[in-house]
């Protein structure tokens, strides 16, 4: 882990001083959860570090570079939809190479972070996300977890939640949204035994998802961090709730926050009353049919899915 | 910059195109105003505001500056009027007007 | 004279003859060049190549790194990473191999990346089998890569040194094949003449591009949403430097003659002149073919052979004003792929359509042979040749896309 890690004397006001790293002026649609959320892991870099950013095809891609205009302020590859992950190996590689050949200078210290949407990171690219977590390149894979493939229009992927009505699972007469529960994407990269996993999502000060990012960089070997980044637009909440929603779904433990250092779980935060899944399900539109009369059955089923993997998660936590 | 932006337009020849479409260049999005998107748009009330800063991080627009510990007034240009900010500050100090307008 | 002159003098190399396996051949070429980054995924036949390379790395001969990636379309996405960041990268692969990289071989040409691929040619799925023919890289031939294939390991090895200059050219900046026949070539153990290593590496240079991704404080983006009003231009570029493609393969060839004498151009002429007959053939099927040939001219039949070498860019008015040159009555166009078009193979369809437009109007007949691996002999030649003459005579109407030995 790096030395002089800023997350020690965390403050707001030193973090936004910071230069931007993400210009404004991309695409994305008015209150995107996921610019947020990147914004956040760029200020995990220290100033002074140069760095090769990597991206999926999805909405943050398709929005962030449209020639010529691009928000990137450091070095950025967009390769395809499912090769974030072997892309990256390439770039990351390529610096190691030119390092050793003596083509890149002892002082030029660059740091490669990829950024693929839950499409690009849970289902087309997963096998090579899982691929270049274990051949062991130092750098941080991010998933920007949104829940959907909302570049396309909002269809189902693994990681969107049991009975959620997308395009792909849309509610009707005789279906109430998606049929499967999640796939537990942080957890399976965990089992790669990387040196560094963690899940977090948009808090009030930021700190949790700073730190997880500025450790994510700074571990040297393969990381992964996955943060829940709402989509107004998949969600159907108004774009001003995102904070709430974030909220929500940690008060819920829908999407807790931890981290897996060198094989060891921990916990990062536990709500002193955990709050019932309806409070997260309730304010988004892709929930609605679940509060129609005689739906009720339906909400027990998703808090007791919840409840399993909040228990599953506190005992490898207390290992 | 090495690629300046502005030499580059949908009237270009595909002579005047930079090879592979790679840009040598960063953060050239700030040429595009996004701004124009705005219906609704925030206004800040600097004597409410006490400098917490809270509403900075969570623009997904980068759009709140923050120079020497304080934030400043909004970036019209590219902020796009979701109104995270309002909701997040505790103090009231921002306000979502109707329009385009500050 | 000037230090600049005379290091722009090309010395010849001495000829270190040898005897090898086209993939030894290519491996040993990897090993002069020292290439920066290798991804690769194994795959029949080509597989001999990375594990060679992976030996010469671990018996600290090279400092390549290889990356071992878990697919093939992982391994030309991390080449792409690579070659973007400013290393020099090459992969091999053979069959379904190429097939899943599709996708990323676009992007690599697209991007304009001078990846160097070499493609050990391998029949495409389905049935499985691990034979040659040429659907791998006839499958690729619009994804705008620069194809140069090889008849022997010394072409396979010769070309693979060429490759980099005419990839890494300002002019071209486009990913190149090189590609050799699986098994005929690649597992075969031939005579060839190798050269020098600082030799090579000095006809190869030092890679040195101008814009890559770990330029520090100069940002580069890569890999652009481009709308409709930029997207048509960027292909228009893109087709413009394999325009151009072909006078530097030209160029290059120069030097390489200039440091081996050994001389290579689009395609190979073979006892063309004055020809009545002439066969258009790529691969290692040629050696047969001009087998067969010596013996026919030894009978007295005019007949001869043009042996394509570079079929992207497609020297379309120099194929045609050959044959328009040997003043030849009919022409048989040898295709080691079907293109399933209910007409004709690769070949069959593109060296026509350049002689229509070239106004050589001259008989031509399409054969597919050697798929997955069928044998091609002399006697096949032969018959072809026989078969060409009654066409020419109008004692039998011209075939349209004929296989030979196959059971019918």
């Amino acid at each position: 882990m790096g030395l002089n890690m800023e997350t020690k004397n965390y403050s707001l006001k030193t973090m936004m001083e910071k230069p931007e790293r993400l210009a404004p002026g991309h695409r994305m649609c008015a209150g995107c959860g996921a610019t947020i959320g990147v914004r956040a892991v760029l200020r995990g870099l220290h100033e002074g570090d140069h760095a090769v950013i990597g991206n999926a095809t999805g909405c943050l891609e398709v929005s962030s570079y449209m020639y010529p205009y691009s928000a990137w302020e450091d070095s950025y590859i967009h390769n395809a939809f499912e090769n974030a992950g072997a892309t990256l190996s390439g770039v990351e590689t390529a610096y190691k190479v030119l390092k050793k050949k003596g083509r890149l200078g002892e002082k030029d210290q660059f740091k490669f972070i990829t950024f693929g949407g839950d499409g690009g990171t849970y289902d087309i690219g997963f096998q090579s996300l899982s691929g270049a977590m274990e051949r062991g390149h130092d750098m941080v894979y991010v998933c920007y977890d949104n829940g959907a493939y909302m570049n396309t229009g909002i269809q189902r992927s693994s990681a969107t939640p049991m009975f959620a009505d997308t395009t792909t699972t849309p509610s009707g007469k005789v279906s109430n949204g998606k049929v499967q529960y999640r796939k537990d994407l942080s957890s399976i990269i965990a089992e790669h035994y990387v040196p560094y996993v963690a899940q977090s999502t948009l808090t009030r000060d930021f700190k949790d998802l700073h730190r997880k990012a500025e450790t994510a960089i700074y571990t040297e070997g393969p990381a992964f961090l996955n943060m829940m980044t709402p989509c107004p637009r998949g969600w159907r909440y108004e774009t001003s709730e995102i904070m709430e929603i974030c909220r929500l779904a940690v008060e819920t433990c829908y999407w807790p926050l931890f981290e897996v250092v060198e094989g060891k779980w921990i916990l990062n935060y536990e709500p002193k009353h955990k709050l019932p899944i309806e409070e997260f399900l309730k304010p988004q539109g892709r929930f609605k049919h679940l509060f129609k009369p005689g739906n009720e059955e339906l909400i027990a089923l998703f808090q007791k899915e919840v409840d399993k993997r909040w228990e599953d998660l506190q005992y490898r936590c207390a290992r | 910059m090495r690629t300046d932006i502005t030499n580059i337009n949908e009237r270009s020849p595909y002579t005047d195109l930079t090879e592979g479409l790679q840009l040598y260049a960063g953060g050239t999005s700030r040429l595009f105003m996004t701004g124009e998107w705005r219906t609704n748009t925030p206004v800040l009330d600097q004597d409410k505001c006490r400098q917490c800063l809270l509403c900075a991080p969570v623009c997904p627009d980068s759009s709140i500056p923050v120079r020497g510990g304080k934030r400043l007034d909004f970036d019209y240009d590219h902020c796009k009027g979701c109104g995270i900010c309002a909701k997040v500050c505790p103090f009231g100090a921002i306000t979502m007007k109707e329009g385009i307008e500050a | 004279m000037s230090m600049k002159g005379s290091r722009d003098r090309q010395v010849c190399s001495k000829a270190i003859p040898e005897r090898m396996s086209g993939n030894e051949a290519v491996s040993y070429a990897i090993r002069q060049v020292n290439p920066d980054v290798m991804p690769a995924f194994p795959i029949t036949p080509s597989t001999e190549i990375p594990q060679m390379v992976s030996t010469f790395i671990a018996n600290g001969e090279i400092d390549t790194e290889f990356i071992p990636v878990e697919s093939e379309h992982s391994a030309m996405s991390a080449a792409i990473g690579a070659e973007a960041a400013g290393a020099r990268t090459m992969t091999a692969t053979s069959s379904a191999g190429l097939a899943l990289m599709w996708e990323e071989l676009l992007l690599a040409a697209s991007n304009r990346l001078p990846i160097v691929l070499t493609l050990v040619n391998r029949t495409l799925s389905g049935p499985i089998n691990i034979n040659c023919d040429h659907s791998d890289g006839m499958g690729a031939r619009d994804t705008g890569w620069i194809q140069i294939y090889a008849e022997n390991n010394q072409e396979a090895y010769d070309n693979y040194i060429q490759a980099f200059p005419i990839a890494e050219d300002p002019r071209v900046h486009l990913p190149v094949m090189i590609c050799q026949d699986g098994f005929i070539t690649s597992h075969a153990v031939e005579n060839i003449e190798l050269l020098e290593d600082e030799h090579v590496r000095s006809f190869v240079g030092e890679y040195r591009p101008e814009e890559f991704l770990l330029n520090p404080g100069k940002p580069v983006s890569v890999g652009p949403y481009a709308i409709s009003a930029y997207s048509m231009e960027a292909k228009r570029a893109q087709e413009a430097a394999m325009e151009r493609a072909g006078e530097v393969i030209l160029e290059v060839a120069d030097r390489f003659h200039a440091m081996s004498g050994r001389s290579y151009g689009f395609f190979e002429e073979y006892r063309t002149k004055d020809a009545d007959y002439l066969m258009v053939i790529m691969g290692s099927a040629a050696g047969t073919a001009k087998a067969a040939v010596d013996e026919l001219r030894e009978e007295g039949h005019k007949v001869g052979i043009i042996k394509l070498r570079v079929f992207r860019p497609f020297p379309e008015k120099e194929i045609a004003e050959a044959i328009r040159r040997s003043g030849c009555k009919a022409v048989a166009i040898m295709d080691r792929c079907e293109s399933y078009n209910g007409n004709s193979g690769p070949l069959g369809s593109e060296i026509p359509a350049g002689l229509f437009r070239n106004k050589v109007m001259v008989e031509t007949v399409n054969y597919i042979y050697g798929l997955a691996g069928r044998d091609f002999t002399v006697d096949h030649v032969k018959s072809v040749f026989a078969e060409l003459g009654q066409v020419a005579q109008g004692r039998v109407p011209a075939p349209n896309h004929k296989y030979i030995g196959l059971r019918e």
